[in-house]
């Protein structure tokens, strides 16, 4: 068995596993249902603090860079990531 | 002759400098109205694309090349990062904590909360780094179109002789 060969089976298995674990939580009754949020608390934290808190109107954009900066953080290297591809594949075809 | 017509390259010219400041606008007011860095950089960024497709890739490239794009997104990327690792620095010594705004905190011009008065000196570090964040985006989406637009036009003269 080559290293190819390996791989595959490794994704086969990962992918099989992870169906198989989505039919036994589908028919699972301890799951939540889809569609019902339970009561969130977070949502109306950010609704009443955020305009003294961060001091900006704009509560989503208080929640992308001042609660969730971090995430932000990660959607930036995904578009740094992508530019970089992009520049690189593209880069021999110019002479 | 690159680009289309006489036409469309006045048209272009005359929605240009339109498309630029609304999309100016919305990061500049990213704390205050809806939108943000991500969204106004698209729209510039978009604005950049028409002028691109009005003008033609070779005459683009002429005044602009992808290695000044690659170094102004890299810019915002610093930027951003710097404005998050200064929060480790200053007042209370959390990444990306906000360090202009708050009771401990070092601003001079951004430390008010607007609080509905539209004011567009406050909410501390957050209009900086929607100031970063619109750089990254209008540079790199900018520099993905132009470098695919040049390489399709290379690749046809490549097959036409």
């Amino acid at each position: 068995m080559n290293k190819r060969d390996f791989l595959a089976l490794a994704f086969l298995t990962v992918i099989a596993v992870f169906l198989v674990f989505s039919v036994v939580f589908m028919f699972d009754e301890d799951l939540h249902p889809f569609g019902e949020p339970t009561e969130n608390d977070m949502d109306q934290y950010i609704i009443d603090n955020t305009q003294t808190e961060t001091g900006a109107d704009n509560g989503v954009t208080s929640v992308v860079f001042d609660y969730r900066g971090f995430d932000t953080l990660g959607e930036a290297t995904v578009l740094f990531t992508a530019v970089a591809g992009v520049i690189l594949v593209f880069r021999r075809l110019k002479k | 002759m690159s680009g289309m017509s006489r036409i469309v390259k006045t048209m272009t010219s005359t929605v240009f400098p339109f498309a630029m400041i609304f999309g100016l606008y919305v990061i500049a007011h990213g704390h205050l109205t809806p939108g943000g860095g991500f969204q106004g950089g698209a729209v510039v960024a978009s604005a950049c694309a028409m002028v691109l497709v009005a003008y033609g890739s070779v005459w683009t490239m002429r005044k602009i090349k992808e290695k000044h794009l690659s170094v102004l997104e890299s810019l915002g990327a610093l930027g951003f990062i710097s404005l998050a690792f200064l929060g480790l620095i200053f007042a209370d010594k959390i990444f990306f904590d906000d360090f202009i705004m708050g009771p401990n905190g070092i601003g001079m011009i951004f430390n008010n909360a607007a609080l509905g008065e539209s004011d567009i000196f406050t909410a501390g570090v957050i209009p900086l780094m929607n100031f970063a964040v619109g750089l990254k985006v209008i540079a790199g989406l900018f520099a993905i179109v132009l470098v695919m637009a040049y390489a399709t036009v290379k690749v046809k003269e490549v097959k036409s002789k």
